[in-house]
């Protein structure tokens, strides 16, 4: 009898079972994108006409690339930089671009979750800090900045993020936000600290609550005045298929979505057994996701819808009270019925009086345009909504438990695309413990993630949204599935699958890798380029002076990040 | 991965002058006469007098319980505020005779007027602010209405004072998370590194023994063959065995 067992197998991680594995890259997958950019996205192209770049891009282009990565890391059990050393140490760089991706995402993914467990924390007040404005130093009168905006754009962006008229002035570190980001950290490492051990057991509750919370607001928002609103305007289709930026989002969407090319999904699945399924897996992965996208877009619209009928009626009601008042008629005469009437009669009779009162005009569909995307979305649209609701507390914590339990699934898959490179390079001496080495990777983000608690952060975190986590991962997809199918040999992939799932690849898989998925991807990333290099780079900046939107010109970084992945790629 | 676009400048086009809700109380009416200056009277002569516009909503306060506005509401009306007048200037000469009613319309709204007792001269126009605002509760209870429904046009209600709570709340809260989170990241390496102490005592105690019992040999689990005294493997011998041996 030998006791030689085979040590790596041995001391390889591995799922606990398949269900643990599935609900991680669905978590990972799962992330706030599909609440917050997909309506917005199908809102802003018409509806239902969005689905079909959408449905298209997902089954050329992310379908196959998620089946790729699944299959390769299952079959070389290995993690990013492994992985692609392997087929060929000329791309190794590949890898190296993945974990440095993974890395910088995860920065200031973690401080969106800050953000959302700072609204978390506030949620427990009666009533919502976010719903009045609070009062100046002698209580005469409401701080002038608050009553430019609104009481939700003031705590967003003085009370939450003291921010700063340009990225230039850094402010101070605002305390606030770094115990939040502190916590924030805290809970990724809890589940984060021995890898996959622990985050198999997280993800049982992380993937599956936003399912469960996602329900009730859709069971409360369709029984909200004017649900029906928001939901014919999101559904309805406005076919304008000839404009290529609808291809070109849909495009992005999904594969920004799916979370590819960031060496999470080849660490997952190369803790799985040899023998998977791995083409069953991608499929039940990509439907999901999509399916989870659409399913949210409907609760999330029902509330925009209300939200946009209570302003519209606030703006009738505020009009009739001014035209009551003004011209003497009797209390409660002019109903929201019967305002259009009075206003057509007292156009004629009084015309030139009608004209000085400056009545805002008020229109339903002007303020279901005011949709919105993003952080925008979460903290300023949503919790505006969430004040009207009555029982505002429940939901408001409901909704950024939400928030949080789906960024933290896929915190999980960017860090694990750095752990698991650097286990598998043998980066961690032996004696230092798993529970440590993590912890030394949460405390470095969290330092360097600093950055984003300063004044200017949020300009910051902009940048990286925007030039971090976009171009370069479609450089890596891209070559990610050429070095896998003319270098690694599609023949060769093909056989390693067959071997693994028992079924030979078929023409749909063979098509969609050799030359449409390649395509696209090419396709994807110049016309990203293109549409990028017409406009000047520039932020949004806020102006407390003018309380309006000023724009900047930045250059560096989005050059620079250009040429550091390039670099990296063919080192 | 997130993809966002700001918004921020239709919010703010969207939103200017958004608090005008909350400023009825405070700004007064911007005047339903052109050139008519702020509380002042024109006479059915011409000229000016002090007093003030008063509005009241009824209807929209008490809905189907609303009361007709007639005489006897006017008389009420009036003697509130002669009441109002001897409360503040703690003369009881100012009767309801003092108080003057005109220009009603359907609003229901009207000018009010106070003179000094017994004369033609109308009041100081901050003295029948003042007397108003220190009964302003007790004016505004005899006709079951509130600041908002009852409405001296001018006169500014004090501003609710927001309910700030003795100590920051999301405190709490933060410090209830970091507890239980700290408590847990404890707890698991602690196991952790219980459950390492007790993998090396074992491997120490049995060299020769097989770490974990799923592990089979032949078929046949380890742990069982060790229960049945199992095959002596002179590769493994025991220490014991080739010390006695000697």
């Amino acid at each position: 009898f030998s006791m030689d067992v085979d040590t790596t197998a041995e001391e390889r991680p591995k799922w606990d079972n398949k269900v643990q594995y599935l609900l991680t890259c669905i978590g990972f997958a799962v992330g706030l994108g599909n609440v917050w950019r997909f309506p917005y996205l199908c809102q802003t192209y018409g509806g239902g006409a969005f689905l079909i770049p959408y449905i298209i891009a997902l089954i050329f282009e992310g379908i196959p690339l998620l089946h790729l990565e699944l299959a390769i890391g299952q079959r070389l059990r290995t993690g990013s930089i492994g992985v692609w050393n392997s087929i060929s140490p000329y791309i190794g760089g590949v890898g190296l671009a993945s974990l440095t991706v993974s890395f910088l995402v995860g920065l200031y993914y973690n401080t969106i979750l800050a953000w959302v467990l700072w609204y978390f924390f506030n949620s427990f007040q009666q009533p919502l800090p976010w719903s009045e404005c609070p009062l100046n130093e002698n209580r005469t009168a409401y701080i002038p900045e608050c009553e430019k905006t609104s009481p939700v754009n003031y705590f967003w962006y003085r009370e939450t993020l003291n921010i700063t008229p340009a990225i230039e002035e850094n402010g101070t570190l605002q305390w606030w936000l770094v115990i939040c980001l502190a916590t924030a950290w805290a809970l990724v490492y809890i589940c984060f600290i021995r890898g996959i051990e622990t985050i198999g057991k997280a993800v049982y509750f992380t993937a599956t609550f936003p399912y469960l919370v996602l329900t009730i607001f859709l069971i409360r928002a369709l029984t909200l005045p004017g649900a029906t609103d928001g939901l014919v305007y999101l559904f309805t289709p406005d076919v304008m298929l000839k404009n290529p930026t609808v291809w070109l989002d849909a495009a992005t969407q999904i594969f920004f979505s799916l979370s590819l090319a960031f060496g999470g999904m080849i660490a997952f699945s190369s803790y799985n057994p040899q023998k998977n399924d791995c083409e069953r897996d991608a499929v039940i992965v990509g439907v999901i996701n999509s399916a989870t996208s659409i399913y949210a877009s409907i609760p999330i619209f029902s509330i925009l819808g209300f939200k946009a009928n209570s302003n519209y009626n606030d703006c009738l009601d505020k009009n009739i009270l001014t035209i009551t008042n003004a011209f003497n008629i009797g209390d409660q005469n002019v109903t929201r019925a019967n305002y259009g009437s009075w206003i057509e009669s007292l156009n004629v009779t009084n015309h030139k009086e009608l004209e000085s009162l400056n009545l805002q005009k008020c229109s339903l569909q002007t303020f279901l345009d005011e949709s919105a995307s993003g952080t925008g979305l979460a903290f300023i649209v949503f919790t505006e909504a969430v004040i009207k609701m009555p029982g505002s507390q429940v939901w408001a914590v409901l909704f950024f438990v939400m928030l949080f339990t789906l960024g933290l699934s896929s915190m999980f898959g960017n860090l694990e695309g750095v752990l698991t490179p650097l286990l598998d390079l043998h980066l961690v001496p032996k004696c230092i413990p798993k529970e440590a080495f993590t912890g030394l990777m949460c405390l470095v983000s969290f330092s360097i993630a600093l950055i984003f608690t300063m004044g200017s952060g949020n300009y910051w975190l902009e940048i990286f949204n925007s030039y971090v986590g976009s171009v370069p991962l479609l450089i890596i997809a891209f070559f990610e599935i050429t070095s896998v199918v003319y270098i690694y040999g599609i023949k060769r992939f093909s056989d390693d699958i067959k071997w693994m799932t028992g079924r030979y690849p078929n023409i749909y898989w063979q098509a969609t890798w050799r030359v449409i998925s390649p395509l696209m991807l090419l396709v994807v990333f110049v016309a990203y380029i293109v549409v990028q290099a017409q406009v000047p780079a520039t932020y949004d900046a806020w102006n407390p002076n003018n309380v309006c939107i000023s724009n900047t010109h930045i250059y560096l970084l989005y050059y620079y990040s250009i040429y550091f992945y390039s670099f990296t790629i063919f080192h | 991965m997130i993809q966002y676009l700001p918004i921020f400048k239709k919010m703010l086009q969207k939103y200017p002058g958004r608090n005008r809700e909350r400023q009825n109380a405070l700004v007064t009416e911007t005047g339903d006469s052109p050139g008519m200056a702020k509380g002042m009277i024109t006479g059915a002569r011409g000229d000016t007098h002090d007093g003030y516009k008063v509005r009241l909503s009824i209807k929209t306060a008490l809905g189907k319980d609303a009361y007709q506005w007639n005489e006897d509401e006017k008389f009420l009306f009036r003697a509130t505020i002669a009441f109002a007048m001897r409360a503040y200037t703690k003369d009881e000469s100012y009767n309801v005779s003092s108080v003057l009613i005109c220009n009603e319309t359907q609003r229901v709204s009207f000018w009010i007027q106070v003179k000094r007792p017994n004369t033609a001269i109308p009041v100081q126009q901050d003295l029948l602010e003042k007397a108003i605002i220190s009964s302003r509760n007790r004016i505004n209870s005899a006709f079951l209405l509130s600041d908002k429904t009852l409405e001296f046009v001018g006169i500014t209600s004090t501003l609710p004072s927001p309910i700030e709570p003795s100590y920051p709340v999301w405190l709490v809260v933060f410090g209830v998370v970091i507890g239980i989170v700290t408590l847990g990241i404890i707890a698991i390496i602690v196991s952790g590194v219980l459950a390492k102490k007790r993998k090396i005592k074992e491997i120490e105690d049995g060299d020769e023994l097989e770490k974990e019992d799923n592990i089979v040999e032949n078929g046949i689990y380890c742990g069982v063959l060790e229960i049945k005294e199992g095959v002596n493997n002179g590769a493994f011998a025991h220490e014991d065995d080739s010390l006695t041996k000697l």
